[in-house]
């Protein structure tokens, strides 16, 4: 499975890519901001996205509404430090499947992929 | 400064920590910062902006930044290069955002990291704003939070973007 990782911090995006090996998936591309993986979303075709908000450039929830423009169907998981009730529903509301809040222990973050993709039939 | 708005940056910290490092952080008793010149060598600065205003550092002994970075990444980095910078941004970032979600009345966005390297530097304050040293032992040395937020008033606030 194909599984883009969108974040501004390369060390966040370790931490991901770590859990993501451990359940199995190596097909792994990364980008650094949402208009970076708006870039490289033709070419890669992932089947999962994890996205930051709060990054340079172009931000997470900005990215979510433009790529469900053309795609209401890969799912999206939020992985952000934006935990305040009101900023997940407004992910929800933009096209999100599942929100993660940082700091997440490996567990979780692997407990909510396989849940998103169960959910999404993937 | 109103406590509540300096607690959970306290429990913030050692959830961070906890979670990501599994290094428990241990408080010590906050006081008014009363200079402009940084705590330590390593300088992590978040901006907060909307309801609330100011500045959040965390400040690191860079032997004690290094080995903090060491836990959260897995991988032994030169405070001089930019995986360290990443990792020191991403924890105050952490800290930050896990504080902020506290106030859930308020609408509160905190800007993307900086961090400030060097003996002596300063990180400036917004006047009329008094900081907040936190002090945070840890087995990988002390650390300070510093934390110098404001409420500002309504009418004051500037529209916000969605990005957070």
């Amino acid at each position: 499975m194909r599984i883009l990782l969108i974040d501004d911090s390369k060390t966040m995006r370790n931490i991901q890519k770590s859990v993501l090996k451990q359940l199995g998936y190596t097909e792994i591309d990364e980008a650094c901001d949402g208009q970076d993986a708006l870039n490289k979303i033709e070419s890669f075709k992932p089947e999962l996205c994890l996205v930051d908000w709060n990054m340079p450039n172009m931000d997470g929830l900005t990215f979510v509404k433009t790529f469900r423009e053309s795609d209401r169907s890969t799912p999206l998981i939020m992985v952000t430090t934006e935990a305040e009730k009101a900023r997940v529903i407004e992910a929800i509301k933009a096209g999100v499947n599942n929100y993660v809040v940082k700091p997440f222990t490996p567990d979780l973050l692997s407990e909510r992929i396989t849940e998103t993709l169960a959910k999404c039939g993937v | 400064m109103d406590s509540s708005y300096i607690t959970p940056f306290m429990t913030s910290i050692q959830n961070v920590f906890t979670t990501m490092l599994h290094l428990p952080v241990e408080i010590g008793e906050p006081s008014i910062k009363t200079n402009n010149t940084a705590t330590n060598d390593v300088s992590g600065i978040i901006g907060v902006s909307g309801e609330m205003a100011g500045t959040i550092v965390l400040s690191m002994p860079n032997d004690t930044a290094i080995s903090i970075v060491s836990l959260f990444t897995g991988m032994q980095f030169e405070a001089n290069s930019e995986d360290f910078v990443d990792a020191v941004g991403e924890l105050v970032n952490m800290i930050s955002g896990n504080a902020k979600a506290e106030f859930q009345r308020k609408s509160v966005s905190i800007s993307c990291p900086t961090v400030v390297i060097g003996d002596n530097h300063r990180v400036s304050t917004p006047s009329g704003t008094a900081c907040v040293v936190i002090p945070c032992n840890t087995d990988c040395g002390e650390i300070v939070l510093e934390v110098a937020i404001r409420e500002v008033r309504a009418e004051a606030i500037e529209p916000q973007s969605n990005a957070a």
